[in-house]
């Protein structure tokens, strides 16, 4: 790699060739505003925020999209600079009508941020789309127009990453505006990684943090939590620190300080996930595909998209459900509860979740969830309530019933596949399978279509892998070259979920996807609950499967 | 015997769309884009979109030269091996000139395409056409990489304005005179599309035409929209950009009215692609409807404009008013400047300054 040296406000940088003038200033701790940067996506270059001077040349240029030169003389902080970051910053406050008060952004807005860095006058312009609509999708994303800065991250996440194309900017100029698609082909999957590109909240979550919060204080309900591991791990970065699973401890603290009564994880949800699945794959016809249904936006897209596939679906109902529907029965029985009397909050890295559980087919003769949360809710609640995470007082993760039960891969892609194989090998044989896979750093690498091979009880099997629906092509064309194959819509799988902590970038999927590495230790899934059993001695088939 | 491109080298020959940009360096850009890709394919558009007000030679030349300007095409499509031409059209031109049009590039690689309305000002900017032509929003690209790399479907493409293609087959023949055509209007005595030596001077030009004015003025030069504004001290050099000369009588509009127009024109033109343009051209329009304008604000907008702004055309919003400012209200004697808001415009102007 070619070095090359340059100077960003008189200091001398040097930086690798290749590398845009933000990158190289970012790396030598040069602070460089950037709204509608993204490096999930190309350049737009379109905010025009970034913008810096640079000698020889007449106009700025903006620091995202051009790249460091040698000898190039670099200044982020000109008068000219100032002039023109600050006017572009304050006629985009004039597009997005501040509701802070209420905004769960409010901690991870990047405008905010910035007015509040360079001091500027929020009120220099007049708002202008104050009769924007706001756009409900489904049950899990609102597209706010009255706080939108037309930055078009939404729309590279929707068709660029996604390939969904369900967003779109219609109009021209000042009247231009993000739109649900007219083509009603184009379904929302409600995948909500919109949202989770959206640098100042306009498109966000259909919050359900209100309506917790009031069942919580209205209290004379048992009000259960339950937090999936790939969400655990990443509420500590909404409090700016690190992916981790030294937070755990202090998390549930603020949630039972918060007044959640029981607080599981999703160890055992994931087992009966896992199990189901393995029970189909020992049963299945040598030429018949078993394909995961535990992501919701993946189960939208093929209802969607590929109706032919419905049926080819697995009939498991995702984790947070099944874990639900055993809590209102089983266990309510178990602990003496009416189920009537409990509410189950899932916290989920996830939107698709949100509409999920308004489903016919999952809300029918009881709520199993009767409410979703993502990390960033659940963080801003801990915030709200002026937790110091910190400080909190450290609890233990309650458990549903006995059991040493342990699948931190689950949310990850490739741990369902690795789970299901697992189980299977035991339903099989009952033994260990040391050696599932070959190359277990592809199994769960962060690669967006993964094949692999599985030995399995002496038969090679063949996995295909997708985390990004944007990815799903291959699979669909030739579905029968697989035994087995595992979707999560989202790039990187749950660790990049639409409800994630804010901002989500290839570098975070992978410090959380290294968190859930860490917790993994040496066990392989092991059904020690015989837990097929269990299922059917308790009457819970109903519950699992769709 | 020379290629094509030597020809053109030799003639001297540059873009006629307003960047004055050499036609063979373009021409020989997109041959080696294909070489250095490995790439058997390209395109080659011919751009007749003429949003700007105030030009109107494009559609003069498509009217008489047609076959020239097909023929210019062709020799360029040939020269690069292109899979395709788009004579990338402005639709009342399309609806005047269909029929015709289709004879000529009839058994050619040639299509016409229609640039949609609402494409408008924008839609004329090369890389804006690519996308028109690709069925995307009409705005422009990220640049690098330019057109020459990375065109049409990701290939590279030829972007040239339908007077360079006429002069293309021009000198093609041998008959290549070194004139231009320029488009005369405003308060002009003899109003219309000239050609005329390309070294003219735009006093000569103006003399030449029988519209030199027999009272005060300015010109706007290249365009009535992003065109440079210039007193009658400044015509001894040669019009630039898509060459026309618009004649303004001094005193007939108020400083105020012109800006209004410019502002507007722009305002409604923006592609809405990037914060400086769509934004600020909405801001500009803003502070000249309001009763007591910010004119502070004002040129601070239009500095924004000229230093921020996505393309080239946001960044020539700020031409025609500072250009009016120092060539035409700054000039004027103390006497002349007769109220309040004249004033007022060259304080916060010279503050800027």
């Amino acid at each position: 790699m070619n070095k090359i040296t340059l100077k960003i406000n008189d200091r001398e940088i040097i930086t690798n060739e290749g590398r845009t003038i933000m990158e190289a200033a970012l790396e030598n701790d040069i602070f460089v505003p950037a709204l509608c940067e993204h490096p999930d996506f190309p350049h737009k270059a379109n905010c025009r925020v970034c913008v810096v001077e640079i000698d020889g040349r007449k106009a700025l240029a903006t620091s995202c999209s051009t790249l460091a030169e040698e000898g190039m003389v670099v200044r982020t902080d000109s008068e000219r600079v100032k002039r023109s970051r600050n006017l572009n910053l304050e006629m985009m406050f004039a597009e997005h009508i501040e509701k802070c008060a209420t905004c769960i952004w409010r901690v991870n807005c990047r405008l905010l941020d910035l007015a509040e860095r360079y001091k500027i006058l929020i009120t220099t312009f007049k708002d202008r789309k104050a009769n924007r609509k706001t756009y409900k999708l489904c049950h899990s994303i609102e597209i706010d127009g009255t706080q939108c800065i037309d930055c078009r991250n939404c729309i590279d996440a929707c068709s660029k990453m996604q390939k969904i194309n369900h967003l779109e900017v219609k109009g021209k100029g000042v009247n231009q505006e993000i739109v649900p698609s007219e083509d009603k082909k184009n379904i929302c999957i409600d995948c909500g990684q919109c949202a989770l590109h959206c640098p100042v909240g306009s498109a966000q979550e259909q919050s359900s943090w209100e309506e917790v919060e009031k069942v919580l204080k209205d209290g004379g309900k048992t009000v259960v939590l339950q937090i999936s591991l790939a969400a655990l791990s990443s509420v500590g970065e909404e409090f700016k620190e690190e992916a981790t699973n030294d937070l755990f401890d202090k998390i549930i603290g603020a949630a039972k300080k918060l007044g959640f009564k029981y607080i599981f994880n999703d160890n055992l949800p994931n087992l009966i996930t896992a199990s189901k699945l393995a029970e189909q794959i020992s049963e299945k016809a040598i030429d018949e595909t078993v394909i995961t249904s535990s992501c919701p936006a993946w189960v939208k897209y093929v209802e969607s998209y590929h109706p032919e596939f419905k049926d080819r679906l697995s009939r498991v109902k995702s984790p947070h459900i099944v874990a639900g529907g055993v809590i209102k029965t089983h266990w309510a029985k178990k602990t003496g509860l009416d189920r009537n009397d409990i509410v189950v909050v899932s916290v989920l890295p996830c939107t698709a979740a949100k509409c999920e559980i308004k489903r016919d087919d999952i809300n029918n003769d009881l709520n199993p969830v009767d409410h979703v949360l993502t990390v960033r809710e659940f963080a801003w609640m801990i915030k709200k309530n002026r937790l110091e995470l910190q400080k909190m007082e450290p609890a233990e993760m309650d458990l549903m019933f006995e059991s040493t039960v342990k699948a931190p891969m689950f949310c990850a892609s490739g741990g369902e596949t690795e789970a299901v194989f697992s189980v299977a090998t035991y339903l099989s044989n009952g033994k260990k399978n040391d050696k599932l896979v070959q190359d277990e750093k592809l199994l769960f690498s962060l690669r967006g279509f993964k094949e692999v091979d599985i030995e399995y009880a002496g038969i090679r099997m063949r996995a295909a892998i997708v985390n990004g629906i944007g990815n799903i092509g291959k699979v669909l064309k030739e579905p029968e070259k697989y035994d087995f194959i595992e979707v999560r819509a989202c790039p990187g799988g749950c660790v990049g979920g639409g409800g994630q902590a804010f901002p989500t970038t290839a570098k975070s999927r992978k410090t959380r996807l290294d968190v859930l590495k860490k917790m993994k230790g040496g066990d392989i899934l092991k059904p020690d609950l015989e837990i097929l059993d269990w299922i059917k001695e308790n009457g819970l088939e109903d519950k699992i499967l769709y | 015997m020379s290629s094509i491109l030597d020809k053109i080298k030799e003639a001297g020959l540059v873009g006629r769309g307003g960047a004055s940009f050499p036609t063979w360096k373009k021409m020989s850009s997109v041959a080696k884009a294909m070489e250095d890709k490995g790439l058997n394919k390209c395109f080659v558009v011919c751009n007749v979109s003429e949003g700007e007000p105030g030009v109107k030679k494009d559609k003069y030349i498509l009217e008489r030269y047609g076959a020239r300007v097909i023929d210019g095409m062709n020799l360029a499509i040939e020269f690069l091996g292109a899979r395709q031409g788009f004579l990338y059209i402005n639709h009342h031109y399309h609806k005047e000139l269909a029929k015709k049009l289709e004879g000529l590039v009839h058994g050619t690689r040639i299509e016409i395409f229609v640039k949609p309305v609402e494409a408008g000002y924008i839609g004329g900017e090369e890389s804006t056409a690519i996308n028109v032509i690709e069925g995307k929003k009409a705005e422009p690209r990220l640049r690098p990489p330019f057109p020459v790399e990375k065109g049409l479907w990701g290939f590279p493409t030829l972007v040239n304005n339908v007077e360079t293609f006429y002069n293309v087959s021009l000198v093609n023949s041998g008959e290549y005179k070194k004139t231009r055509f320029y488009t005369i209007g405003g308060q002009a005595n003899n109003e219309g599309v000239f050609e005329l030596p390309e070294d003219y001077t735009i006093e000569k030009v103006l003399r030449q035409t029988d519209n030199y004015p027999d009272f005060p003025f300015f010109v706007q030069v290249g365009g009535d929209g992003s065109g440079e504004i210039l007193n009658d001290k400044l015509l001894e050099k040669c019009a630039g950009g898509a060459g026309s000369i618009t004649i303004h009588k001094i005193g007939k509009e108020k400083p105020k009215d012109l800006f209004r127009n410019w502002t507007f024109f722009f305002y409604s033109e923006s592609c809405g692609q990037c914060t400086a343009c769509r934004e600020g051209t909405y801001r500009l329009h803003e502070i000249i409807e309001s009763d007591k304008p910010d004119w502070r604000m004002f040129f601070d907008l239009l500095l924004n404009l000229k230093d921020s702004a996505f393309c080239g055309l946001g960044a020539v919003v700020p031409t025609p008013i500072f250009s009016y400012l120092d060539n035409v209200l700054c000039k004027f004697n103390e006497a002349d400047i007769d109220n309040a808001e004249m004033k007022e415009i060259i304080e916060a102007y010279k503050k800027i300054k």
